[in-house]
């Protein structure tokens, strides 16, 4: 656990960069977050970054499935918009904690 | 930490599947499905009864065995047994309770598991010789299937630097 300043704000980190407290969060945070991961963020990024934000919120357990069945986007659509780990990655960008299902 | 930078990276899995029980395919459907979540390039192979997984079908009608199936428990706990796991009707009933578990974890069923999986960049392979052995024909095989493979074609496709194979 460490701190790290990101986008002028300092916030707790895990030490995977996860934000420990997504209330911390906002949106200048997760693009410098995407930008470390290579990807520049648009508004459909967005859309599923506030979806997991609210799912999150809600208390779910969040898979790839969820994001492809949210209307969204689906799930090449999702692999697309966050390369290489949608769902790590787009957790990380989101800021919420690392994603622990296996599906 | 430093330990760990010696690690070689998996950079890509062969997920071979040989059989066609509920349990032995979502194996390898996790294993393949997991690795492309986390950037690893996956292939998944399908030989012998685990053809039936990628058979149109027969791919959303796989069963778990109630009989020889020592680990199968009834939902208080106590072992399924033999005797009862040969009644019939129990197998089927047994496989959907396990179907709706897993879908109440968001592990969807066989044919929407593969779209997953391909949705991602995983490849999906049925094996030529159990294919020729079962008489299956191509257009019986699922659209998931890009290609039916020998052996040594499959090795090709599974070679790589930091490349495993897993056998299910």
């Amino acid at each position: 656990m460490a701190q790290q300043t990101i986008a002028g704000k300092t916030v707790e980190v895990t030490d995977e960069g996860y934000l420990q407290d997504y209330s911390q969060w906002n949106e200048e945070i997760a693009k410098e977050l995407a930008k470390e991961e290579g990807i520049e963020l648009t508004e459909d990024h967005f859309k599923v970054l506030r979806f997991l934000r609210e799912k999150y919120e809600e208390g779910a357990n969040l898979t790839i499935r969820k994001v492809g069945k949210s209307g969204i986007t689906d799930i090449k659509g999702f692999y697309n918009l966050f390369p290489g780990g949608p769902l790590k990655k787009s957790s990380k960008i989101a800021g919420i904690p690392k994603p622990t299902s296996c599906v | 930490m430093e330990n760990q930078e010696k690690q070689q990276k998996i950079n890509k899995v062969a997920v071979i599947c040989a059989k066609g029980n509920l349990e032995d395919v979502y194996a390898a459907l996790v294993l393949a499905n997991g690795a492309v979540m986390d950037g690893i390039e996956a292939k998944l192979f399908f030989t012998f009864f685990g053809l039936d997984a990628v058979i149109k079908k027969r791919m959303n009608k796989l069963q778990t065995a109630t009989v020889g199936n020592p680990a199968l428990r009834m939902p208080n706990g106590t072992r399924m047994g033999n005797l009862l796991g040969m009644i019939p009707g129990i197998q089927p009933m047994v496989s959907k309770m396990m179907k709706k578990q897993m879908d109440e974890l968001d592990v969807p069923p066989v044919d929407e598991f593969l779209d997953m999986i391909t949705a991602g960049g995983g490849e999906v392979y049925a094996c030529q010789l159990a294919v020729d052995m079962f008489k299956v024909k191509r257009e019986e095989l699922s659209e998931h299937v890009s290609d039916v493979l020998t052996v040594g074609e499959f090795y090709e496709k599974a070679a790589g630097e930091g490349a495993q194979i897993i056998f299910t």
